[in-house]
């Protein structure tokens, strides 16, 4: 099983947790710039943590044999603060970046008169830098969330199939599904999606524009979650092409359309997904003394 | 053969320094990041990548066509917004002007890029990045980086495991002080039952000639 994560927040994790990863198949991964838990005070703050994506995580991915991307933004909830603005006038140096396969995480927390002028000024980016956007929606007031999240990205001018709307749910589903947006769901230990309720919606609503991620980060979730989610697809009599549509080749179609995405085996890890039982480190001898 | 992607944007930033900013970024779509010898070099740390030659283009194409001053500035800018490739590549282009210098005696590298390559080479030198770490003792450290700070840098890459190979400059600067330095990294990794590279041993035993 090929696996790509397209929603993870590796640098919240640790090592343990990229090995695991790859022994569990995962090839890629898309790290969207998000919120820390601790609220950032100011633009300095963001400016390392983006070179932090796009630099010492894409390594330290490598060195266990991972594809690391990210997705670059300002999050819904710090747009609120006036002293994390003005990260808005960085972000095009950060758009052109290699690697940088999306504008996000945008979105919605609270629905404030701030945090529309900051998601649409992003969307205006994307378009720009024709990224694709990755578009959250809110824990809070999620269903209403994701309606308003839709008109916006209508009135914006961006094509639908350039965004993906994440985070979603049962009574969210239908409205993204219309939209001709991606669908993003978050599999977590108990909230947001579980890998049965995941299946029941992909038999209802099939496998097309539909990205499922572990989303995981500091807080209770898990990076395996991608490949449990692979695993109860074929346990309910879903096929091995399903399950590689849905957990390499929709990643791969949507996030490919940035031309940033970056997939060959890194060296040293020529092996093929579909048997990792023989993955070592071994052939990697250069990285093997300072693996973080 | 020089690829023509960094032809045409060699003559951008010939024609207009400030195009560099976001040619840079570009490079490895451009021209691709494979190692340029993959038989021989895997992971492109010792002969470098496609585009680590690109960016080494542009930057010397930069220094070439902006005043010192700005061609200063400048290149701490790349390096500063820099991903982990293009800071690679800032420090691959001080390299390729030290070694041009070399070839070249009597035309030195301007002092306020010295004195910004060496900042920049010092901020490589913290990482524990191994493709920056290695790039940064190319050349230019070799020229240019103080004995301490460069004892310092040879002594990480022997931790890091990055072959000798890939740095410069050994036989001109190496001395009793690094030696000694490396026969104490070997004693640890002993007593600690670790591998001992053949790197290790080399430093440890270079043989340094007394007044030379």
């Amino acid at each position: 099983m090929r696996i790509f994560d397209p929603h993870i927040h590796m640098s919240a994790r640790t090592t343990n947790d990229y090995a695991a990863m790859y022994e569990a198949g995962v090839r890629a991964v898309v790290e969207p710039a998000f919120w820390l838990g601790q609220p950032r005070t100011n633009i300095g703050s963001f400016v390392d943590y983006f070179d932090g994506l796009i630099g010492w995580e894409r390594f330290r991915a490598a060195q266990y044999g991972i594809r690391h991307h990210a997705t670059i933004g300002l999050n819904p909830k710090e747009a609120n603060d006036p002293r994390c603005r003005e990260v808005l006038e960085v972000l095009p140096r950060y758009l052109a970046k290699d690697g940088v396969v999306a504008v996000g995480e945008l979105g919605y927390d609270s629905m404030t008169a701030e945090e529309d002028e900051v998601f649409v000024a992003q969307l205006a980016l994307a378009r720009e830098f024709e990224l694709p956007a990755m578009v959250h929606t809110p824990h809070r007031d999620k269903a209403a969330g994701t309606l308003r999240t839709l008109d916006v990205i209508r009135d914006a001018g961006i094509a639908p199939g350039m965004v993906v709307v994440d985070h979603l749910n049962e009574t969210t589903v239908a409205a993204v599904a219309d939209s001709g947006c991606w669908m993003g769901f978050s599999i977590y230990p108990d909230t947001k999606m579980d890998e049965a309720r995941m299946v029941a919606i992909l038999r209802e609503h099939g496998t097309e524009r539909v990205l499922v991620n572990s989303a995981a980060d500091w807080g209770n979730s898990d990076p395996l979650k991608t490949r449990k989610t692979g695993q109860a697809m074929l346990d309910a009599g879903f096929t091995d092409d399903d399950v590689d549509v849905v957990l390499w080749q929709n990643p791969v179609a949507f996030y490919g359309q940035s031309g940033r995405l970056h997939l060959e085996p890194v060296p040293g890890f020529d092996d093929t997904a579909a048997d990792v039982s023989g993955a070592t480190f071994e052939g990697n001898s250069v990285l093997r003394g300072a693996r973080a | 053969m020089t690829h023509p992607w960094t032809i045409t944007a060699v003559g951008d930033v010939t024609a207009d320094p400030k195009r560099i900013s976001a040619l840079f970024p570009a490079a490895g779509r451009g021209v691709g990041r494979d190692p340029v010898d993959p038989e021989r070099d895997p992971l492109g740390l010792v002969l470098g990548t496609a585009d680590d030659a690109a960016r080494a283009s542009l930057v010397q194409a930069f220094i070439a066509a902006a005043d010192d001053e700005a061609a200063a500035a400048g290149l701490a800018e790349l390096y500063r917004y820099g991903d982990d490739a293009e800071r690679r590549g800032v420090l691959c282009g001080l390299n390729a002007e030290a070694q041009a210098t070399d070839a070249n005696a009597g035309l030195p590298l301007a002092e306020p890029i010295v004195a910004s390559g060496r900042e920049l080479v010092a901020d490589a030198l913290r990482t524990n990045d191994p493709r920056l770490v290695a790039a940064a003792l190319g050349a230019f450290a070799a020229a240019h980086l103080d004995q301490h700070g460069w004892r310092h840098g040879m002594l990480k890459a022997l931790f890091m495991g990055i072959p000798l190979e890939a740095v410069a400059g050994i036989d001109e600067r190496v001395d009793d002080e690094l030696a000694r330095m490396a026969a104490a990294l070997i004693a640890e990794r002993r007593a600690a039952g670790r591998d001992i590279s053949a790197d290790m041993t080399r430093l440890a035993t270079i043989q340094t000639i007394p007044g030379a």
